[in-house]
């Protein structure tokens, strides 16, 4: 017997979204996620400050009996139709009709001289820490990589007294130009990013600007950074870098479902090549928030057998697609970024790998047996990224467990006969 | 037709990169096909566990002579082979184990392998993590943990040092005597032809004796000092013995980086490398049978392998009856770490026509085979 009709991987604005459409039609919603409260990467808040339009759908999903699994892992899926889940204080299985995989993105790092010394973070990342508490008033802080975030993050530290010494976008002026006549399609996102500029007003946004060094004894003391022909340090607390996303197939990929250029393969319902498989959001490629909701809403329709309903969204999510696609064009990762690791540069931080002996192997699983790349802790989560971009290399497959797991929650369950 | 060499090895992996080196370090023209990356088979699945067994006469003879070839070179091996001298523990449950254990140290004692007994309470003192209230267990020093596939990436380096040739990424499409055609048609010509691969080489061999069986192993994250040696319980011997039924034990491995590798299981019939959830929770289970503080630990990985079985649980190392310029070196079950330098020597000495330090018969291709169990 499944446990629920629809069961949702991930709470960010794909999952809330799928996770109401699906519970609106009458089907039993279950939703998990690995924080302890729902909303993703975006959203993500101490209970209670969630923004408004989160607020919306986290109370619609609770209105519609949405059943919240929070602080739960996915971990394994040890037979059709199950999967199993850890939490903090134990282990759970999970059985389900439909499954929808919102499980979103990750920050991709490129490695530089320094990228590994404490205080260099992604920018995200250093995001989440500052909402869940880490003080950034008054620190010196470094924003650098590609992409809208690094505003969104921007943005955040300046709300919060931090001080922010400039942003350093790797894209050219003339590829955000391009992007910027594409907004004008969109103006919701123009309206946004125009906000975006005005509370940045005073902080210095570069273009074709990257940082070639990160310096410090312990930690981080400062940046080096190139732009064109100019080099300069600058003293900062905190380097926050992001150089784009890259979406989390670890599920997907463990259940089978065709990938296709690093994302969980769709077609027009949101439906994997596994027939009560659905994924939606930043797994199935880089769009951003709005994106991700619409798909949510289609998979949640979808997903619960409400096909013509997923049918009315699908003019609304080709717009957010082809917005989605100006983006990545252009913050597309320059090839000077490759230049930036030297050989005795860490590729792998778990296991201490050097590009140098990275790139004296032949492709991704003999580094990963002669050198160790990619075998610590993360499982390549961080490096198969880089590695990937720095040498063309695909990591391999993914087995159970696909994330760290106490070996209790991989034997508490009853082994199938 | 291109050059012809002395030895042609199909397989690259420790098997193979083992005898690659003895045979170049001969002096002989040696080349290998390997199509994937070097110790990319089993030997990337394997525990890396040098130990000396006792299932069989030829068994043990075979494993102590190659662990001596194995600890004469410890000092030799780059850090990435991992050599750690760290013992092995045979862990014994109950006093029927430990009868068990007492005869397992006679019969090292009179083959010279050092082996001591522990009691309980040195046992408990020696592996703080094991559960209480086990009899004891018999102590083996000399046995070690390596790293399997850089110990295979080094043979096979010292092996090109030596002017062998390898031919990666290219894959052997039939064996002869005669030499090696190639997966692209080719044929690479040579005097002997030595196949090594491994629970591959019935496809190149038909007709052998050799069959798969699946083993899962987890890796865990790091945590020093949690286990100091390899820890089997005594039943290992009996699930490796055994060839029906699948079965598990507890077999737990402090690797170098202070992770924990945790096995084993064993499964005929399997033929798809994917986890089977099943085994791997009985194994975990077993595991924590023995060691509760298991529990809370992290695991990082799992994955599983294919030892290459014959029916009396001896490798086949030597010529083949019908082909006397085809050998196989092959058939190495969960022993092929331990057993591949002296298989190598084996392979050296009667292509040579050296006198081996041990009888090769037992592991003769042409032997009557006479099935356990
Ligand atoms: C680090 C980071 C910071 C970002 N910050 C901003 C920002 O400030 N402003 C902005 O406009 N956009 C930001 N984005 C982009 C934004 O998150 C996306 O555009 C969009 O909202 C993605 O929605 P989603 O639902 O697809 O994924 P997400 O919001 O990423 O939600 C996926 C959820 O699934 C969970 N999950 C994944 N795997 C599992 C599993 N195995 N078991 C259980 N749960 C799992 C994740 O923890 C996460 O909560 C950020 C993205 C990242 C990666
Ligand atoms: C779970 C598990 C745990 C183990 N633990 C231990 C242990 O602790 N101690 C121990 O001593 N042993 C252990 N073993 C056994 C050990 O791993 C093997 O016996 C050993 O690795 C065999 O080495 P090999 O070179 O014969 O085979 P492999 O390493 O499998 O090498 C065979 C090679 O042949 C290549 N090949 C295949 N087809 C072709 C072709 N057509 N042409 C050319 N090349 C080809 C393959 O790519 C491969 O690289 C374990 C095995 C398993 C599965």
């Amino acid at each position: 017997m499944p446990d629920c009709d629809v069961l949702v991987i991930g709470a960010g604005p794909a999952g809330l979204a799928a996770a109401t459409r699906a519970a609106e039609t009458g089907a039993s919603v279950a939703m998990v996620d690995d924080n302890p409260h729902p909303g993703g990467q975006i959203w993500r808040a101490a209970a209670g400050k969630a923004p408004q339009d989160a607020a919306r759908w986290i109370h619609s999903a609770e209105q519609h009996q949405v059943e919240w699994i929070a602080g739960a892992r996915v971990f394994a899926a040890p037979a059709p139709n199950r999967i199993a889940v850890e939490k903090f204080d134990g282990e759970l299985e999970l059985g389900y009709r439909s499954l929808i995989l919102a499980t979103g993105a990750r920050e991709r790092f490129l490695p530089f001289p320094g990228w590994t010394l404490p205080n260099v973070m992604g920018a995200g990342g250093l995001q989440a820490l500052a909402k869940s508490g880490l003080p950034v008033e008054g620190k010196k802080i470094v924003i650098a990589g590609s992409g809208p975030l690094l505003l969104a993050v921007a943005k955040y530290m300046k709300e919060h007294a931090a001080d922010v010494r400039l942003i350093a976008e790797q894209a050219t002026q003339s590829a955000l130009l391009a992007f910027g006549l594409r907004l004008a399609a969109h103006p919701g996102k123009l309206i946004q990013a125009v906000g975006l500029r005005a509370a940045l007003l005073g902080i210095p946004y570069l273009t074709s600007c990257w940082p070639v060094a990160a310096e410090g004894k312990d930690k981080l003391e400062a940046v080096t950074l190139s732009r064109g022909e100019r080099t300069w340090t600058e003293r900062c607390d905190y380097l926050a870098c992001g150089f784009g996303l890259v979406p989390n197939t670890e599920i997907a990929a463990l259940l089978g479902c065709r990938l296709s250029d690093g994302s969980v393969a769709v077609d027009e319902q949101q439906q994997t090549s596994i027939t009560n498989v659905y994924s939606a959001g930043e797994a199935t490629g880089i769009g951003g928030l709005e994106l991700a909701l619409v798909e949510g809403e289609i998979a949640g329709f979808a997903a619960a057998g409400a096909s013509a309903r997923a049918r009315t969204l699908f003019a609304a999510r080709d717009r957010y697609r082809k917005f989605a696609e100006a983006l990545e064009h252009a913050f597309a990762p320059r090839e000077e970024l490759k230049a930036l690791p030297r050989e005795e540069t860490l590729v792998c931080r778990c296991e201490d790998v050097t590009l140098g002996r990275v790139r004296s192997c032949t492709g991704w699983r003999e580094a990963k047996l002669h050198t160790r790349c990619g075998m610590g802790p993360c499982q390549g989560r961080v490096c198969g990224a880089a590695v990937e971009f720095l040498l063309g290399w695909k990591s391999e497959s993914v087995r159970p467990p696909v994330f760290p797991t106490r070996i209790e929650s991989l034997t508490r369950t009853e082994p199938p006969a | 037709m291109g050059k012809s060499y002395d030895v042609a090895i199909a397989g690259g992996g420790i098997v193979g990169a083992a005898c690659a080196e003895e045979c170049a370090a001969a002096g002989l023209s040696v080349v290998v096909v390997e199509p994937g990356p070097v110790g990319g088979g089993a030997t990337a699945a394997g525990m890396g566990h040098i130990v000396v067994m006792d299932d069989s006469p030829a068994q043990i003879a075979l494993t102590n002579y190659s662990r001596t070839l194995w600890m004469a070179r410890a000092h030799e091996f780059p850090a990435d082979v991992e050599y750690v001298s760290a013992g092995t523990l045979w862990v014994a449950a109950d006093a029927e184990e430990m009868a068990e254990v007492e005869r397992k140290r006679a019969v090292y004692e009179a083959i010279g392998v050092r082996a001591e007994v522990l009691g309980p309470r040195e046992l408990a003192e020696a592996e703080p993590n094991l559960r209480p209230s086990l009899a004891g267990a018999l102590r083996v020093p000399d046995d070690a943990v390596v790293y399997p596939p850089c110990a295979a990436r080094y043979m096979l380096q010292r092996a090109l040092e030596r002017g062998a040739v390898v031919r990666a990424g290219e894959s052997a499409a039939q064996l002869s005597g005669a030499g090696i055609k190639l997966r692209d048609g080719s044929f690479v010509p040579a005097g002997i032809v030595v196949n090594a691969t491994g629970a591959w080489a019935p496809s190149l061999t038909p007709g052998i004796e050799v069959r798969k069986r699946k083993g899962h192993l987890v890796i865990t994250d790091r945590y020093p000092g949690f286990v100091h040696h390899q820890l089997v319980e005594l039943g290992y011997l009996k699930s490796a013995h055994s060839m029906t039924a699948d079965s598990v034990a507890f077999n737990v491995q402090p690797r170098k980086t202070g992770q924990l590798l945790i096995g084993s299981s064993r499964q005929f019939g399997a033929e798809h490398g994917e986890i089977d959830a099943n085994m791997l929770t009985r194994m975990l289970r077993r595991a924590q049978e023995y060691m509760p503080a298991l529990a809370a630990l992290t695991a990082i990985r799992s994955w599983t392998g294919f030892r290459a079985a014959t029916p009396d649980k001896l490798p086949l190392i030597g010529p083949c009856p019908q082909d006397p310029r085809l050998y196989l070196a092959t058939g190495h079950e969960g022993l092929g770490i331990t057993t591949s330098l002296a298989t190598a020597k084996l392979v050296a000495d009667q292509l040579l026509h050296r006198t081996p330090a041990i009888p090769v018969e037992p592991y003769l291709p042409g032997r009557k085979q006479a099935e356990h169990d």
